[in-house]
């Protein structure tokens, strides 16, 4: 009898301890944290990183008229503090009326063809990744909250199918380095576990403010593989697969990164 | 319009050294890069930055085709007054940039 209590009491104490460790063993680790210190309050000094540049710009585009409709965003969404809140969180997702998801920058331009009635605008465009940083600046501490739609689920399939696919001429997945040798070096850097938590960041290499799809491009051309085009639907799959990866990490738009 | 972040505080004591931290966006393009047609990007820097308190000088520096985008410049001053700052970029391309910073002084 003792020994029947002893052992159960053992089993709840494992259990009690398996269960605490699962709350608070959130090992994933943001690009953030593999930074040097001098990087790090770059991004925390909203007056030293770059990246607010982008989005101050952003909020003077947020209340400037375009389009045959002479709208701006603020015409429609008012003050983005408010209404932008979480937005960023959420996406990739698929729009009213809409089959495909689309990532926050393809999210802008539709409200630019279909509400503004102006161009949309080039990937990788300073105007429209203001925009973007902007609109993901509201959503800064909050956490990666990917929706419950169904419809994305295959989207998401796909996504995690191209993440462990081997590509390019060194024949490496994404999986290759960011899961299975993440916090290791390649070439004198740590290799991060790949979680979009800061986009669209300013990178010093390219010395500008990119998004998630050109730090994808990157990635691809550094496997020596085709990059897809720029609208290409991979992305957008990779993107979501990676956003729910990273479901519940914290947002930093936007991210000061190497 | 240029976009500008500056920080410095808005009161100091009199004889307290302040550190005023300006950050302004510019392409800051080098003139040695060649773009996608093989030609030379022609060259688009800022080539002066000056501060000036009440109208006194208290900073000045010229920058070159190698410092990078968006530059960062970080110094220090005497708080001797309240008054204004003027911090003041002037580069190529007809490229000029002002913001007034006011720094009350007890």
């Amino acid at each position: 009898m003792t020994g029947r209590l002893l052992a159960l009491g053992l089993a709840l104490v494992f259990v009690a301890s398996y269960a605490a460790a699962q709350v608070g063993a959130d090992k994933r680790r943001s690009g953030y944290q593999d930074m040097g210190e001098a990087l790090q309050k770059m991004q925390d000094d909203d007056t030293a990183n770059p990246g607010m540049l982008y989005v101050q710009l952003g909020g003077q585009l947020w209340k400037r008229a375009v389009g045959a409709a002479d709208k701006s965003c603020a015409d429609c969404h008012d003050a983005a503090p408010a209404s932008m809140k979480g937005v960023a969180a959420r996406y990739p997702a698929i729009p009213t009326g809409g089959d495909r998801p689309v990532d926050l920058e393809g999210r802008i331009n539709l409200c630019r063809t279909e509400n503004q009635k102006a161009e949309p605008l080039p990937p990788e465009n300073r105007d429209l990744l203001a925009l973007s940083a902007y609109v993901a600046h509201q959503s800064r501490d909050l956490r990666i909250a990917p929706p419950y739609d169904p419809r994305l689920d295959a989207f998401r399939r796909e996504g995690a199918e191209i993440y462990r696919r081997r590509q390019g001429q060194l024949n490496l997945s994404c999986a290759i380095c960011h899961d299975d040798n993440a916090g290791k070096k390649l070439a004198g850097i740590v290799i991060p576990e790949a979680h979009p938590t800061g986009y669209p960041i300013y990178r010093l290499e390219w010395q500008a403010l990119g998004s998630l799809k050109r730090r994808l491009r990157n990635c691809l051309v550094g496997i020596r593989a085709d990059a897809w085009p720029l609208d290409a639907p991979e992305y957008t799959a990779l993107e979501l697969y990676l956003m729910e990866r990273a479901k519940g990490m914290k947002l930093e738009t936007p991210a000061v990164r190497p | 319009m240029s976009n500008i972040l500056v920080n410095a505080p808005k009161t100091a004591r009199r004889g307290d050294v302040v550190e005023i931290k300006a950050l302004i966006m510019h392409p800051m393009e080098t003139g040695f890069r060649p773009g996608p047609n093989g030609r030379i990007i022609p060259r688009n820097i800022i080539e002066r930055f000056t501060a000036t308190w009440n109208g006194a000088d208290i900073f000045a520096m010229d920058m070159s085709p190698a410092i990078a985008a968006n530059p960062f410049v970080s110094f220090f001053a005497e708080a001797k007054e309240s008054g204004t700052v003027v911090l003041r970029w002037t580069g190529d391309e007809g490229f000029a940039a002002e913001q007034r910073v006011d720094i009350a002084v007890e």
